[in-house]
């Protein structure tokens, strides 16, 4: 009813402006995640799977959603596993979840490990691409468990702009060291959130996979 | 406060204020008269002010009223004359087809009635009466024979003539009562067709009575209408209220209609214009969607206006006939091709939300996509349904005519209830104020009362 009535003001209000001129990206989400594919971490892609259908499940005509992996060198679109605009068409949009999801299916089965983590190149990897893509609510996805491993020679210590954007970390399980001294652990997550919001951004942490919603709020 | 020039005299603030109290008193006294006719001028003014406004108010009241009358008995006229045009067509179309046919009827009553008066003059014949000279034979017969054989035999033979002639007299009338008889027999279907005939006569006839009861009755009413009477106003007034409540709950349903339609074609409108377009914050599907209702609402406007139905548009009503009997038939292909789009559409909705339904399974869990429901029922029900609001929404412009009738009498209704409260409101406001007034000189009075006791007192009376 709400809806209808909103339709009715909208035909007669927006009757004048309506000259082909209609928004198209200011609906819209935009998805980046990025998996850790360093070590044993490897094993808990199939978690990473399963995010991946929830999101796919609630994307819709017109969103954007790319699947990138976390290695030695993040700041690449080498490692982008598979990216999709969906299309304004919600039969055509179907499609493309369905070859989106067999992309991700054969990457989980033939991945193989990393030496280093850089989780920062990820991330600027990540602002860069959804900057492109210029959706409404701009979403990066961190599948890791936060430890970033950097390659002698990287340089990643520099500011990121965030602004706009939204960081959720999933799944950072502890590590051994971290079973040993907490104080590591909640470390990393407070140094995280701190560079997150320095570059104006909102940090989030679901290690609850049951409970994936805040993705979408 | 205390080295304020006021403080007459520093130290003793009692003494200060009463010196200050005697000099406003005093001077209170001395302006009381101007005082007094500013204040009653004031007041008055406002008051005469707010009567005249209220009288303004009240006088576009009754005019509002008047006009509110005049439409609504026009409207009631015009109904009227409606209703005694078709009363009119429905007794020429039974004179034309039952009437008209009465010189056939009395010419199959007259056939009957020769029929039965030929058939009756038949059953009236009587039996042919005995030959007159067996009287004279039967005397005969009648003499004693004695013993002679000659008289004896010669009366035998005249016994046997007469035997015979009695036996054929007896037959002749057998003959011509079974005659009669059956004469009578045939009357009977005759009498059965003319009784049947009769009764048609008679059903038709208290038809044209009713007819003219009712073309009676209307014309009482537009005689009232006419005398522009109380009850006349009274009635179409209460007549017009029930239209405005029965036309609101039928167009209440039909908005749930175009709800359920509008759900019904939204999604898969997404198909056609785009599932991520928007005009300001709403989805262009959805805008679209409701432009295809309110497309079908216009054309069962035109269609019922066309139809003349409805005469919400005068310029279709008073077309050519032959140009409103194209705009009918343009209007109605439109409206089933409109229906045709919805009926796609709500196809295309059914397979949508299917694969929707089959996706979100797949990217749930299972590695295959599952099948989903082959029941075709609802599909061929979503169908239809969008095939059938369209016309159904064609109607909807009847009660919308009433409504709109209605609404325009209720809203006069309302405002002139409104104007008479606003001119109550005035008057009651200019009454106060004039009230208020008294009021205020009264109190002024009663704080210079010293000086005009006194003034009373020592006041030389003049001659």
């Amino acid at each position: 009813m709400k809806r209808l009535f909103y339709s009715l003001l909208a035909l007669l209000t927006a009757a004048t402006l309506f000259s082909g001129c209609s928004e198209k990206t200011a609906h819209t989400k935009g998805v980046y995640m990025l998996l850790d594919t360093s070590g044993t971490y490897t094993e808990e892609l199939v978690k990473a799977q399963q995010i991946i259908n929830y999101i796919l499940a609630n994307m819709n005509p017109g969103d954007t959603f790319a699947v990138s992996r976390i290695d030695t060198g993040s700041f690449s679109e080498k490692d982008i596993l598979a990216k999709v605009t969906f299309d304004d068409r919600p039969s055509v949009t179907n499609e493309q979840k369905r070859g989106f999801r067999q992309k991700i299916d054969e990457f989980v089965k033939s991945v193989k490990s990393s030496v280093y983590t850089d989780v920062s190149g990820g991330l600027l990897q990540a602002v860069e691409f959804l900057n492109e893509a210029n959706p409404a609510d701009k979403t990066v996805i961190i599948f890791s468990d936060m430890k970033e491993e950097l390659k002698p020679g990287y340089k990643r210590d520099f500011p990121i702009q965030l602004g706009g954007f939204k960081v959720i970390a999933t799944n950072v399980i502890k590590l051994r060291s971290d079973i040993k001294d907490p104080t590591e652990y909640l470390g990393r997550l407070d140094m995280w959130k701190k560079k997150v919001e320095a570059g104006g951004g909102d940090w989030v942490v679901i290690n609850d996979l049951e409970r994936l919603e805040p993705i979408f709020k | 406060m205390k080295d304020s020039i006021f403080m007459l005299f520093p130290g003793s603030p009692a003494l200060t204020l009463l010196v200050w109290a005697i000099i406003i008193v005093a001077i209170m006294y001395f302006a009381r008269k101007p005082v007094h006719v500013a204040l009653r001028a004031f007041s008055r003014t406002i008051h005469a002010s707010l009567r005249v406004a209220a009288r303004a108010v009240t006088l576009s009241a009754k005019r509002l009223k008047a006009r509110n009358e005049d439409v609504l008995l026009e409207s009631g006229k015009k109904a009227i004359e409606v209703a005694i045009e078709r009363e009119f067509e429905r007794v020429e179309k039974v004179i034309e087809r039952d009437i008209g046919t009465y010189p056939e009827l009395h010419r199959k009553l007259s056939d009957y009635n020769s029929k039965i008066e030929a058939d009756y003059q038949a059953s009236m014949e009587t039996p042919p009466p005995p030959p007159e000279w067996v009287k004279a034979v039967d005397t005969l017969a009648k003499i004693k024979t004695g013993n002679d054989p000659m008289v004896g035999k010669m009366i035998g033979d005249i016994k046997g003539t007469i035997e015979k002639a009695q036996n054929k007299a007896t037959d002749e009338y057998r003959r011509a009562t079974r005659e009669r008889l059956s004469a009578l027999k045939s009357l009977m279907p005759l009498w059965r067709q003319s009784n049947k005939l009769l009764e048609q006569v008679d059903g038709k006839i208290t038809g044209l009575f009713q007819h003219a009861k009712k073309i009676d009755e209307n014309l009482a009413e537009y005689k009232e209408i006419e005398q522009r009477s109380d009850k006349a106003v009274r009635t179409l007034s209460s007549s017009s209220l029930t239209q405005f409540f029965i036309a609101g709950i039928v167009l209440a349903i039909a908005i749930g209609g175009i709800i359920i339609n509008f759900n019904l074609i939204a999604y898969p409108m997404q198909e056609m214009v785009g599932g991520n377009s928007y005009i300001g914050p709403i989805k262009t599907a959805d805008v679209a969607a409701l432009v295809v209702i309110l497309l079908e609402l216009a054309m069962g406007l035109f269609l019922m206006e066309s139809l003349r139905i409805t005469h919400l548009l005068p310029i279709i009503s008073s077309m050519d006939d032959r140009m409103r009997t194209r705009m009918l038939w343009i209007t109605f292909s439109l409206l089933v091709i409109l229906a045709g789009i919805e009926s796609s559409l709500a196809y295309m909705r059914d397979i949508l939300a299917a694969e929707s339904a089959s996706m979100r399974q797949y990217l749930m869990g299972s590695e295959e996509q599952m099948q989903t429901s082959v029941s075709t029922i609802p599909l061929i029900g979503q169908m239809v349904m969008g095939f059938v609001f369209p016309f159904v929404l064609a109607f909807t412009a009847i009660p919308m005519e009433s409504f709109v009738h209605s609404l325009r009498n209720l809203l006069g209704m309302i405002t002139v209830g409104l104007l008479h409260f606003i001119a109550a409101l005035l008057r009651f406001t200019g009454s106060l104020f004039d009230g208020l007034g008294k009021l205020v000189i009264g109190v002024y009075d009663l704080v210079i009362f010293a000086p005009l006791w006194a003034e009373t007192k020592f006041k030389k009376p003049t001659k």
